[in-house]
């Protein structure tokens, strides 16, 4: 039997035509935009229809590639892009991901005010007493019963 | 010249004062890429004085205008004829840039001959600016790029430690 081992690549994720990617820094970043050509091996030329982001070269430094990836030939148009984002549902599938969620409930624990905070603290504090309260009863069940 | 910041393409018209012998003097343009207007009509009088018989005390510039890009979203290759001063001698050159303005190579041309060449600013001049086809592209780093189906993944992203001297754990370089 000849086996023929397909090469797997330590990566997932490539900048390539369509690739979905996040901007880092500058007055869009936070943003999602696809990647509609490579200007050369530092700079991409991107397009975020569905958030805003208006057509530009962007440095690859300051992307972070996403898991997302949409179908259109390279130097598309805007309008092109914005329709295959669009049907494909890339803003959605972006702001359910874990990621984006993780992104925004970061951002809001940094604009908290010191009331929010307080209101933080005793909604963990009332959270961990039930834990704690559950766990505790159901170890003394298990010590009881011989079982730890 | 200083070639500060980005550099901007400026169409500047100038002519002979004309006298009574010359009533109507030839204008004369040019193609400057300077960082300011300011600087854009300096190196017109440089180049001037070497081309023709007239400088700035005999001479006046009729407009400045600085020239927009016309496709900025457009991603072109760039071919730049220079001639350059190096410690020994004066050459020729050709270099290839890929951007999506003219100012933008040009730009980057000024900053490849300083870094490889240790050429200045004022020792380059600029001799002809023109995108290529991408067919007609010779230098391998501008070619590479010429794929319609371009994919490659980031290897190694070596990010900055934000200002700190010392991290507290050892930093890693895959993440995409």
């Amino acid at each position: 039997l000849i086996h023929f081992y397909k090469r797997e690549m330590p990566f997932k994720k490539f900048v390539e035509i369509g690739r979905v990617a996040m901007l880092n820094q500058g007055p869009d970043a936070g943003k999602i935009a696809a990647i509609v050509n490579v200007i050369d091996q530092n700079r991409v030329l991107i397009d975020g229809p569905t958030s805003g982001v208006l057509r530009q070269a962007y440095p690859i430094k300051q992307l972070h590639l996403t898991p997302l990836r949409v179908k259109f030939a390279f130097n598309a148009k805007t309008k092109v892009v914005r329709k295959e984002m669009e049907s494909e549902k890339v803003q959605e599938s972006w702001d359910s991901s874990n990621w984006a969620k993780r992104m925004a409930l970061k951002s809001k624990r940094d604009g908290l005010n010191d009331f929010d905070r307080f209101k933080l603290r005793k909604a963990k504090s009332a959270r961990n007493k039930i834990v704690a309260k559950a766990l505790n009863t159901k170890k003394r069940q298990l010590r009881k019963a011989g079982k730890i | 010249m200083r070639a500060k910041g980005t550099l901007r393409e400026f169409r500047v018209i100038g002519r002979k004062m004309p006298t009574e012998n010359e009533p109507e003097t030839p204008l004369y343009r040019m193609r400057i890429f300077a960082p300011d207007a300011v600087v854009a009509k300096s190196r017109f009088w440089y180049f001037l004085r070497q081309l023709r018989k007239f400088k700035k005390t005999t001479g006046e510039i009729v407009s400045v205008e600085e020239i927009k890009e016309r496709k900025p979203l457009q991603i072109k290759n760039f071919g730049i004829w220079l001639r350059y001063d190096s410690r020994s001698g004066t050459h020729n050159m050709y270099r290839e840039y890929r951007d999506l303005t003219v100012s933008g190579a040009i730009t980057q041309c000024y900053r490849d001959m300083g870094a490889r060449h240790r050429a200045r600013a004022h020792s380059i001049q600029i001799i002809r600016c023109e995108p290529v086809a991408a067919s007609k592209c010779r230098r391998p780093l501008v070619q590479q790029m010429h794929d319609s189906k371009i994919k490659f993944p980031l290897p190694c992203r070596v990010q900055k430690q934000g200002g700190r001297l010392v991290k507290a754990n050892r930093p890693g370089t895959y993440f995409q």
